[in-house]
């Protein structure tokens, strides 16, 4: 059984994941882009943010470049690597199953 | 389990930490900028907006703290971080880091040293590939009631179990000698070793150059070879490798070069320089045990079924050799097989590991010093550290600092140890006893670096662990208590200070008396009277004549007495002589032979009993300044008439006929004619200071038709025993030499020594001992008035305020200075005590090193107790003075 800070973790690494698969983002704006997405229920803050960016990095299913922004200001833009994607296809499905397990006790227990 | 990215971030973290570090520094203050942008836009003041920021979010140092905490090898950054955090603590105290540093590396760096000794002489005796299968070949019989395991072999046994063994992979005898190398410059006596074809490679140790010896090397009538060992090569042929198939003049026959061994070769504990192959004869006399025996076992054989193989073999060899059922059975000559390992080790073991425990103990004297300082130190941090306990610094946070403080302390020392150790193997190289094998090749090796890891961790965490222990269980006392400066150091912290000293004082006890009692036996070595005087004034040179060069025996003695009338001509010679052995001389011209005496016949065809025999010439004990008890000396007269006269010692005298004079004209032989007693002197400690005397006869150095089976027997290899004050100077060894060749000028000068290198050799263990016990003892004593020093001198700044108040009050100065001594005093005092216990305990370890002295002798432990007690004394006055020179007024005013 999964402790609940762990099936937090790997959400967000998924929600990332997922996120720099649309393209690659800066750590604000990667935030903003959740929050949007999922209209505001994962409101993620920087100290949950970057360990979570840094350990995927570490992981080589992210990669951090510093890159100029359009507002003038340097900023680290992360992007995902061909390992990161190969990493979130296999979470997909993942995700995918255990959601139409858990759907399914659910339904069973109503 | 880590991928590839991470151990390369992590890497890189390690190696440019600073550049990192700015990175995510960069990119989490860019991150709250962007934010406080963001809502200025949105129409916030520059200041309500980062006020906001803050409270909406974790600060940017939580989340820093969190990124590294999140990445791998996190708990290694930490113990970086603590680390140079307390290499930062020590370089702040430079005082305290150098005296734990250098406590710590004396004691190290001792251990390392002696250990690298203990390696390479105890665990790794052999330097051959799987010394283990290496097995010495000896044998044991019974004589006279006596059980010998030490007999070695003779050549028909050689053969035998060469032929029929089934458990020996490799086998063969060796002996050793001297030969003369002539030819190229001056003639050159050179140590030699004699080998049958499969010792080398039962060694297992390949010629550097060129090949082994093969069976036909051995076989008589093939062509005569000679193996150089890699000194000698270089000495003598500048390590030129063309050097194969050259000719060399051993003992006046030339002898092909077919090999070279490697400069790391060893022969067991010896260092020939020539190796001849051993021609055996399989008529050889049975009685001749003069060969030593090494087999390498077949994989898989074990000891035992290698003796069960030999006791097999052997009844049909001794048949061979022509001995009686009967002879058998009453000799019970049977294989006494046994590690190769043990004829190395020898007697070196007791003395090494009485060492290593001594230095062990110098170890634990210096961890219970340094753990002492951490203290002292830790008590001066008190304040610090209970504000951290307060603001939550957990037990085990400050814990670990203390550890990693006190193992960066014993890194640091055993580096510096490390340094010593190597310095004072040189040392030990110069002042080492020649029965320590192998001494020059001793070196801080793979395992020496692994083992001062060890003790280097084990210091550590020792005087660590200690700190700690006492340390914490008074840290939430006080934290509660409430720390102030006017605080006497608690009741605790008194008693493990206290212990710590007891401890030292104790341990030093016991190195120091151990090295007093090595004082006691060496004075009692010296005050041996050795049978003869002023060593140091006796000149010795063994020169040979060999058949080669003098055939007739008659022409040999009278060669020598040539000689003899040149080198007494030499300005400053009192007196000279010549004899088959000098007094404590070891190796292959000294042995025993059975001394029959007339009408005193063994009962049942027992062989008579073995006596030390030399073969002397006249003024032989003239020169030595051995007495006449009775008697007289031989004269030439008696010996170019080849008068049946012989010398006896007074032991020999006493154990056979009651007293020197009943000797005097009675009749002894050994294989020869009946010999006349005509004096007796006084007995020589032959075998060393330290071992009784033994009985001897010294029979006439002459020709004789027969002697032991030999026809036409004569000593050929004979000391030159020259008593003169100009002994061992450069200019007289010249003028002896110029002496000795305009006799003969192709005779080698040999063993060119006093007689005092000799006397000071026999007691070289005793010495050796002496100055390793010494220097121990030594250190244990420096580092326990240091540790009494420091915790007085503690005692006496903590209790500053109260020897102000009782000398405001009108205490007397020495009233307070006695406050001090006498702690002390009765710290030492119970420290001496526990020390004599554990003595009495320890030194009987030591009872076979020790000489004419009890492992208990009252006079050394009482005077070390003093020199203890006297030394604690002094090291507590200092700090008490100090303390009673305190200004009153000052003391109080300070708070």
């Amino acid at each position: 059984m999964a402790r609940p800070t762990d099936l937090l973790q790997g959400t967000l690494d998924l929600l990332i994941l997922r996120t720099l698969e649309l393209r690659p983002l800066h750590g604000v704006g990667i935030a903003d882009r959740i929050a949007q997405v999922t209209k505001g229920t994962f409101q993620v803050g920087p100290g949950s943010l970057f360990p979570a960016l840094h350990r995927l990095a570490e992981k080589g299913l992210i990669e951090g470049e510093w890159e100029e922004l359009e507002s003038g200001r340097r900023a680290k833009v992360y992007a995902l690597t061909a390992s990161g994607r190969k990493q979130l296809n296999q979470e997909k499905l993942n995700w995918k199953k255990v959601a139409t397990a858990v759907a399914q006790v659910l339904t069973e227990e109503g | 389990m880590p991928n590839v990215h991470q151990i390369k971030s992590w890497l890189r973290r390690l190696t440019h930490p600073r550049k990192s570090e700015a990175e995510l520094d960069d990119e989490i203050s860019g991150f709250f900028n962007s934010i406080v942008e963001r809502r200025v836009s949105q129409g916030m003041t520059r200041e309500d907006a980062v006020r906001a920021t803050r409270l909406d979010y974790d600060s940017a140092h939580q989340v820093k703290e969190k990124v590294r905490e999140g990445r791998m090898g996190a708990t290694l950054d930490t113990i970086f971080r603590e680390l140079r955090y307390a290499a930062r603590a020590l370089r702040k105290q430079p005082g305290f880091t150098t005296v734990a540093v250098l406590t710590l590396a004396v004691g190290i760096g001792a251990n390392s040293a002696i250990f690298s000794v203990v390696n390479a002489v105890l665990i790794r005796p052999l330097p051959y590939p799987d010394p283990d299968a290496l097995v010495g070949v000896w044998h044991s019989y019974l004589r006279q009631g006596v059980k010998s395991n030490n007999v070695a072999m003779s050549s028909p046994m050689y053969f035998g179990y060469r032929e029929q063994n089934r458990t020996f992979e490799k086998f063969g005898v060796w002996s050793s000698g001297t030969a003369s190398v002539s030819g190229a410059g001056d003639p050159e006596q050179v140590r030699t070793l004699l080998v049958t074809d499969e010792i080398l490679p039962a060694l297992g140790i390949s010629p550097a150059v060129g090949r082994w010896f093969s069976r036909d090397d051995d076989t008589a009538g093939a062509p005569e070879t000679v193996i150089l060992t890699y000194r000698y090569w270089q000495r003598h042929f500048g390590g030129d490798r063309a050097v194969l198939g050259r000719s060399l003049v051993v003992d006046s026959r030339p002898r092909e070069v077919i090999g070279v061994m490697p400069e790391r070769f060893w022969f067991l504990d010896r260092d020939p320089e020539l190796i001849l192959p051993q021609r055996l004869k399989g008529d050889e006399p049975a009685g001749n045990l003069n060969y030593t025996g090494i087999a390498r076992l077949k994989p898989g054989a074990s000891l035992a079924q290698a003796s069960a193989d030999v006791a097999r073999v052997l009844p049909g060899v001794m048949m061979s050799m022509g001995m009686s059922k009967r002879a058998i059975e009453t000799l019970q000559l049977a294989p006494a097989l046994r590690p190769l390992k043990q004829d190395v080790v020898g007697d070196a073991g007791e003395v090494l590991w009485v060492l290593m425990g001594s230095i062990g103990i110098v170890l634990l004297i210096a961890c219970a010093n340094v753990t002492n300082l951490l203290l002292v130190r830790a008590h001066g941090r008190q304040h610090e550290l209970a504000i951290r306990a307060a603001l939550g610094a957990g037990w085990g946070t400050i814990a670990r600092e203390h550890l990693l403080e006190s193992m960066l302390l014993s890194a640091l020392g055993g580096l510096l140890g490390l340094v010593l150790a190597t310095e004072g193997l040189q040392l030990l190289r110069a002042i080492g006893p020649a029965n320590l094998p192998r001494l020059s090749d001793i070196a801080i090796g793979p395992l020496v670096l692994i083992f001062t890891v060890a003790a280097s961790m084990f210091a550590g965490l020792l005087s660590g662990l200690l700190s700690v222990v006492r340390h914490t269980s008074t840290l939430i006392a006080h934290a509660l208590g409430g720390v102030g400066r006017t605080t006497s150091l608690g009741h605790d912290q008194h008693r493990s200070q206290n212990v710590l000293v007891m401890v030292q004082v104790a341990l030093a006890l016991v190195l120091l008396v151990s090295s007093g009692l090595m004082i006691r036996s060496f004075q009692a070595l010296r005050n041996v009277q050795p049978g003869f005087r002023r060593p140091e004034h006796i000149q010795t040179v063994r020169i040979s004549i060999p058949a080669a060069q003098v055939e007739e025996p008659q022409r040999v003695t009278r060669m020598q007495n040539e000689i003899l009338d040149k080198v007494a001509a030499i300005p400053g010679v009192f007196s000279a002589a010549f004899m088959s052995s000098v007094p404590m001389e070891t190796g292959e011209h000294v042995g025993n032979t059975g001394v029959a005496v007339e009408d005193k016949l063994e009962a049942d065809g027992q062989p008579p009993p073995g006596r030390r025999v030399k073969f002397v010439s006249p003024a032989s004990f003239q020169t030595l300044g051995t007495g006449f008890i009775a008697g007289r000396d031989f004269t030439w007269a008696d010996i170019y008439q080849n008068r049946e006269f012989v010398v006896i010692s007074e032991k020999m005298a006493k154990e056979t006929w009651g007293s020197a004079q009943a000797a005097l004209g009675k009749r002894i032989r050994d294989g020869g004619p009946w010999r006349e007693v005509i004096g007796v002197v006084s007995d020589v400690y032959d075998n060393g200071v330290n071992q009784p005397a033994p009985a001897m006869v010294y029979w006439p150095a002459r020709w004789q038709a027969l002697r032991l089976g030999i026809r036409d027997f004569v000593p050929r290899s004979v000391v030159f025993t020259i008593r003169t004050d100009r002994a061992g100077t450069e200019g007289f060894l010249k003028e002896l030499q110029q002496a000795v060749w305009s006799v003969n000028p192709n005779l080698p000068l040999a063993q060119v020594q006093t007689l005092g290198d000799l006397y000071s050799r026999s007691m070289a263990r005793t010495s050796f001992m002496l100055a390793m016990l010494g220097i121990a003892g030594a250190t244990a004593l420096l580092m326990g008035v240091v540790g009494i020093y420091g915790v007085i001198s503690y005692a006496a700044s903590q209790r500053r305020r109260e020897a102000g108040i009782r000398l405001a009050l009108g205490a007397p100065k020495w009233d307070v200075e006695r406050m001090f001594v006498r702690r002390g005093l009765v710290l030492s005092i119970i420290g001496v005590a526990i020390g004599s216990g554990a003595a009495v305990g320890l030194t009987r370890l030591l009872r076979s090193l020790l000489f004419g002295v009890s492992p208990w002798d009252p006079v050394t432990y009482a005077a070390v107790a003093a020199v203890l007690l006297l030394a604690a004394v002094l090291a507590s006055y200092l700090p008490a003075r100090r303390a009673s020179a305190v200004n009153p007024l000052e003391a109080l005013r300070a708070e």
